[in-house]
């Protein structure tokens, strides 16, 4: 089973509105979602917590595909309290692009960004405060990038903050 | 004549944790005070960090299953839950009637016990010695269930993907209703200690007040979502296992303060008691598995699952490459998103209120920091 073409009410609102940066709206497993132009993101999601009622921004992650050109998914996932409705965005972005942050829509997002800034290096233009979250903030490398290995690890920062030759 | 430039200085930056006893776990907490009064704070987490979303990628979906439990561990049988529904929903699956019937009872079941060590825990934060004790006491009875169910007693892994491992004990509904019977006149107990104590109203009212509008920027949901007025439960507004046969209500609050989010709480506990005695009086005969195959490859896609965990809105976004480990697990952690509102709550507010808005906030760091 494969994704299909989702077609309702707020897909042709979107593709109204939005026209060319909407790339592919679908739905697979009853779930609704669009695939993005990275540059529309911040407007299409302020329309759509503006508009459409979408006023909580349940997460955003991302999802590493080394092979592509494009090579990250950023995932915005949404939900309106009113229509009790969720959407997904995403949007295909390649390595070192800088997506525009969207904070200024979804307060919420000022901690998610920095988690897949902390995990992927994926940077947020415009984000108010974008360091690392969970790893410490002199480490190097972001370890949710499929080319990190499980057992790598930033050996400088483990000798020199724990005193030993390796945490594994 | 005393230093001019020291009397000058009003701002005094202190620092709290990461090893400090009220922040339940090792959460850091900068804060940045004018005598009393907190200007602002700065949150340093990651203490606990064991990258649970990477070690997914390295691992079959059945292998990952009880690395869920390490997240919340006070909630561990909700984790289980949402990742189990996760996978199913990628396999296109359901649980058999009685296995979803076994999950509510248990997920109940483990609402009130991590309801019980917020409570337990919240009130030794502002100074109350005695409902901790009280609290644990009665959770040891759910652990009991837990235990004699699966065999352990925090880190669960109660269920499976497409159903339950176990079939019940002999005599599980028995000890069930024996709690239901005996646990409301504790609930009344602990409202005795606290709920017009003087001192607990003058610590909790209008403390680290979050109204609906923040609550929705913040992305906040759960218990504190709902004390802000706010009637939204994931059990009601998009049910899953079956949680629509049961007759329960959503307590809500009104002012979004620390007064509010313990009496929802509280109240919650007595609707969990309800569900409860509504399921274990219907549980159906037959199987607890799902036909699911022996190896786990569901087919490329991806699915988003979010369950109302104790805690708030806890997700899980599983994309499958077809082969026998999910190609990224993302967990949307209702702790770490919370806690993103604690300087929201507590700016202007008082030193001392900042323990009570991390009790009220119920986080767990395990979650916070995965």
């Amino acid at each position: 089973m494969a994704a299909t073409p989702w077609e309702g009410e707020l897909e042709q609102e979107l593709k109204a509105h939005f026209g060319e940066s909407i790339i592919q709206p679908a739905t697979y497993l009853g779930q609704n979602f669009a695939v993005v132009k990275p540059e529309a993101v911040p407007s299409i999601i302020a329309w759509l917590h503006d508009a459409a009622k979408f006023d909580y921004l349940v997460d955003i992650t991302a999802v590493d595909w080394p092979k592509r050109p494009e090579r990250f998914d950023l995932v915005y996932i949404l939900y309106s309290f009113s229509r009790n409705e969720r959407l997904r965005l995403k949007t295909a972005i390649a390595d070192g692009y800088r997506p525009q942050s969207i904070v200024a829509t979804h307060v919420t997002a000022n901690w998610l960004e920095r988690e897949v800034f902390d995990m992927f290096g994926i940077e947020f233009a415009g984000h108010p405060d974008l360091r690392r979250i969970l790893m410490p903030e002199d480490w190097q490398g972001h370890p949710l990038r499929k080319d990190y290995s499980i057992l790598e690890q930033d050996k400088h920062w483990v000798q020199d903050h724990l005193g030993i030759e390796s945490g594994q | 004549m005393p230093d001019a430039t020291f009397l000058d200085s009003t701002e005094l930056v202190l620092n709290m944790g990461p090893q400090h006893p009220s922040t339940h776990g090792v959460l850091r907490v900068i804060l940045k005070l004018d005598g009393e009064k907190v200007l602002g704070t700065d949150c340093v987490i990651g203490y606990l960090h064991r990258g649970v979303e990477k070690i997914a990628e390295n691992r079959t979906y059945v292998q990952f299953n009880p690395y869920v439990d390490r997240m919340d561990y006070v909630a561990a049988v909700s984790n289980g839950l949402g990742y189990c529904l996760a996978i199913e929903k990628l396999l296109n699956v359901e649980a058999p009637p009685r296995a979803q019937v076994v999950r509510v009872i248990l997920a109940e079941l483990n609402r009130i016990a991590s309801h019980l060590v917020w409570l337990g825990t919240h009130a030794l934060d502002i100074g109350a010695l005695t409902p901790v004790f009280y609290c644990f006491r009665e959770r040891e009875a759910v652990l009991n269930i837990f235990e004699k169910y699966c065999g352990a007693r925090l880190t669960t892994h109660a269920f499976r993907i497409g159903g339950l491992q176990y079939e019940l004990y002999d005599g599980f509904e028995r000890e069930v209703k024996a709690f239901c019977d005996m646990f409301p006149a504790k609930v009344d107990e602990y409202e005795e200690l606290l709920t017009r104590n003087r001192i607990w109203v003058g610590r909790l009212v209008n403390v680290g007040v979050l109204n609906a509008q923040d609550c929705k920027r913040y992305g906040v949901t759960g218990p504190v979502l709902r004390a802000a007025g706010v009637e939204w439960d994931l059990r009601k507004a998009q049910p899953y296992s079956g949680y629509e046969k049961y007759d329960f209500r959503i307590p809500a609050g009104r002012n979004g303060d620390t007064y509010d989010r313990y009496t929802v709480r509280m109240e919650e506990v007595r609707q969990s008691l309800c569900i409860i005695r509504q399921a274990v009086e219907t549980i159906p005969e037959g199987p607890i598995m799902a036909k699911v195959p022996k190896v786990i490859k569901p087919p490329v896609g991806e699915a988003y699952v979010s369950i109302e965990a104790p805690k708030g809105e806890l997700g899980y976004y599983v994309v499958s490459d077809g082969s026998t480990q999910p190609y990224r697990v993302r967990v949307r952690p209702p702790s770490f998103v919370n806690l993103q509102a604690l300087d929201r709550m507590v700016r202007g507010g008082l030193v001392a209120d900042v323990v009570a808005v991390i009790g009220t906030l119920d986080i767990v760091l395990g979650e916070v920091d995965r």
